[in-house]
């Protein structure tokens, strides 16, 4: 009893229960009739309207926006928390000089920024991706410095007997002690990421996931809502895995435990 | 080539507290001197001057006149503090980035053959037992082949059978490179089976560090803790000791 209790907890297919359940409660719900489908339309009308939407080439369109919004956000939204992140932290006059700025910048709520952006920059594409990269961001920006600020000193002082100098310590010793640190940022920056594309394509955008759920409910079709709900989970989701998978070879060497 | 070494009037302190000094000393090259003392009395400090990990306040360290170069030091500390991310053979040679690769891939082989562990090169630190890690530690102050090896305190969280082992590594390894060697250790037995010198400090509760006897065990090599001359001198040793 308890082996067959442990083999079913230990796959990795456990964490479809909770999926699985709402699912049921979801078909259990419509099909009763006790959640009305303007409300909540059941789960084969959801498919139907994924399957129309890839039959109609709208899928792939709408995918293809919105992914490539956020990998450019993500990018340069990663590559400046990098370059600032690594800088601050190599740096104590780096640090004095811009952290404080940082710091209360990322108080600012980042949709905040929106207005600014789409005065500066436009409607169109640049202030979207301006604002996924200040999403993605702080929690780079800060991870990395975290992670180098915490290094073991003791670490640092093998590096000082072996004659490193501050460049070398810090590309030697530093940047790879912080690397988990690192791969949680990116982590946290992309499901940021996804946040802020489809807040800046609900703000205005022709194309995109968050173009499919504002047309769903400036048109009344709660449908296409839930399939662009799903399509996010589903591509969040994956994004999140391949980050995880990528950054877990890079961090192999870590001793920690695993269950 | 092993260094003699000279140490005159060096003094620490921190925060205007005085911990350490006037050290004045020499050792002789080739020669393994252990520092042995008290938890606090300075010990510590005097190998991280030694190493440049401190600055002093005051004096010189030498080495035939001239000033101590650092890429003639090998440091091993207390813990193996090996880089978590690189493999063995990297953490072996790693200050050794700036040599042609064939000759480090050689001195790292040479390094790993003489601790006995020449085929782990490929293995990451957190598969390393205790005693392994340690070893390649040893290795990694030793790959460099300094003219001076400082060791603090490098055995002291292996149980009583690892240490007796790496003990003996460090002789061999001592025999093979004739490396110049500083130990610190609280351990009475391990002093007298690794010492040429011993230097007893005192110091601590306000008073700074220093050495307050120079001794040069007359005993034969090899030696064992069991020995019966070893006995007597251990008996001296926790004299001086027990006055600290």
């Amino acid at each position: 009893m308890r082996r067959t209790a442990v083999l079913l907890t230990s796959g990795s297919l456990f964490g479809l229960a909770i999926p699985s359940f709402l699912l049921v409660a979801w078909l259990l719900g419509s099909a009763s009739g006790v959640v009305g489908a303007a409300i909540l339309p059941p789960p084969g009308q959801v498919v139907a309207t994924l399957l129309a939407m890839a039959d109609s080439g709208e899928l792939v369109q709408a995918l293809v926006a919105t992914v490539s919004r956020l990998a450019i956000g993500f990018l340069l939204g990663a590559l400046a928390g990098t370059v600032l992140g690594a800088l601050c932290g190599a740096s104590a006059l780096a640090r004095r000089l811009l952290d404080p700025s940082i710091q209360a910048l990322r108080s600012v709520p980042s949709l905040a920024w929106v207005p600014l952006f789409i005065l500066w920059l436009g409607i169109f594409e640049s202030s979207k991706i301006c604002l996924i990269a200040v999403g993605v961001f702080f929690p780079v920006y800060l991870n990395l410095l975290g992670g180098i600020a915490g290094v073991d000193r003791k670490l640092l002082e093998v590096g000082t007997v072996h004659g490193l100098s501050r460049a070398q310590a810090l590309l030697r010793i530093q940047l790879p002690a912080a690397l988990p640190s690192y791969v949680t940022g990116l982590r946290s920056g992309l499901g940021l990421g996804w946040m802020f594309v489809s807040a800046a394509e609900l703000l205005g955008a022709s194309s995109g996931l968050g173009f499919v759920l504002d047309d769903g409910e400036q048109t009344g079709r709660p449908e296409r809502i839930l399939a662009a709900i799903l399509l996010f989970g589903l591509c969040g989701k994956l994004s999140d895995v391949a980050l995880a998978a990528v950054g877990g070879r890079l961090v192999a060497w870590q001793d920690t435990v695993r269950r | 080539m092993a260094i003699a070494l000279q140490v005159a009037g060096l003094r620490k302190s921190y925060a205007d507290m005085p911990v350490l000094g006037p050290i004045d000393v020499g050792l002789a090259a080739g020669s393994i001197s252990v520092v042995i003392g008290r938890s606090g009395c300075g010990k510590t400090t005097l190998l991280r001057c030694l190493g440049g990990l401190e600055t002093p306040d005051a004096g010189s360290v030498t080495a035939g006149g001239a000033a101590l170069r650092r890429e003639s030091v090998g440091y091993v500390f207390q813990e193996p503090r090996l880089m978590p991310w690189l493999s063995v053979a990297r953490n072996v040679g790693f200050g050794l980035a700036a040599w042609d690769p064939e000759r480090r891939d050689r001195a790292v082989a040479a390094a790993l053959d003489r601790i006995g562990l020449p085929d782990a090169g490929q293995a990451l630190p957190k598969q390393l037992s205790g005693g392994m890690a340690q070893r390649v530690a040893l290795a990694r102050g030793l790959a460099p082949e300094p003219d001076l090896l400082l060791l603090d305190e490098p055995f002291s969280a292996l149980d009583p059978f690892t240490r007796a082992q790496m003990q003996e590594h460090l002789l061999h390894l001592h025999r093979a490179y004739g490396t110049t060697i500083v130990l610190i250790t609280h351990d009475m037995d391990e002093a007298l089976v690794l010492a040429d010198r011993i230097l007893v400090m005192r110091g601590g509760h306000g008073v700074p560090g220093h050495i307050a006897a120079d001794l040069a065990p007359a005993l034969a090599r090899p030696r064992r803790p069991a020995d019966p001359l070893l006995s007597n001198w251990r008996a001296s040793l926790a004299g001086l000791l027990s006055e600290s």
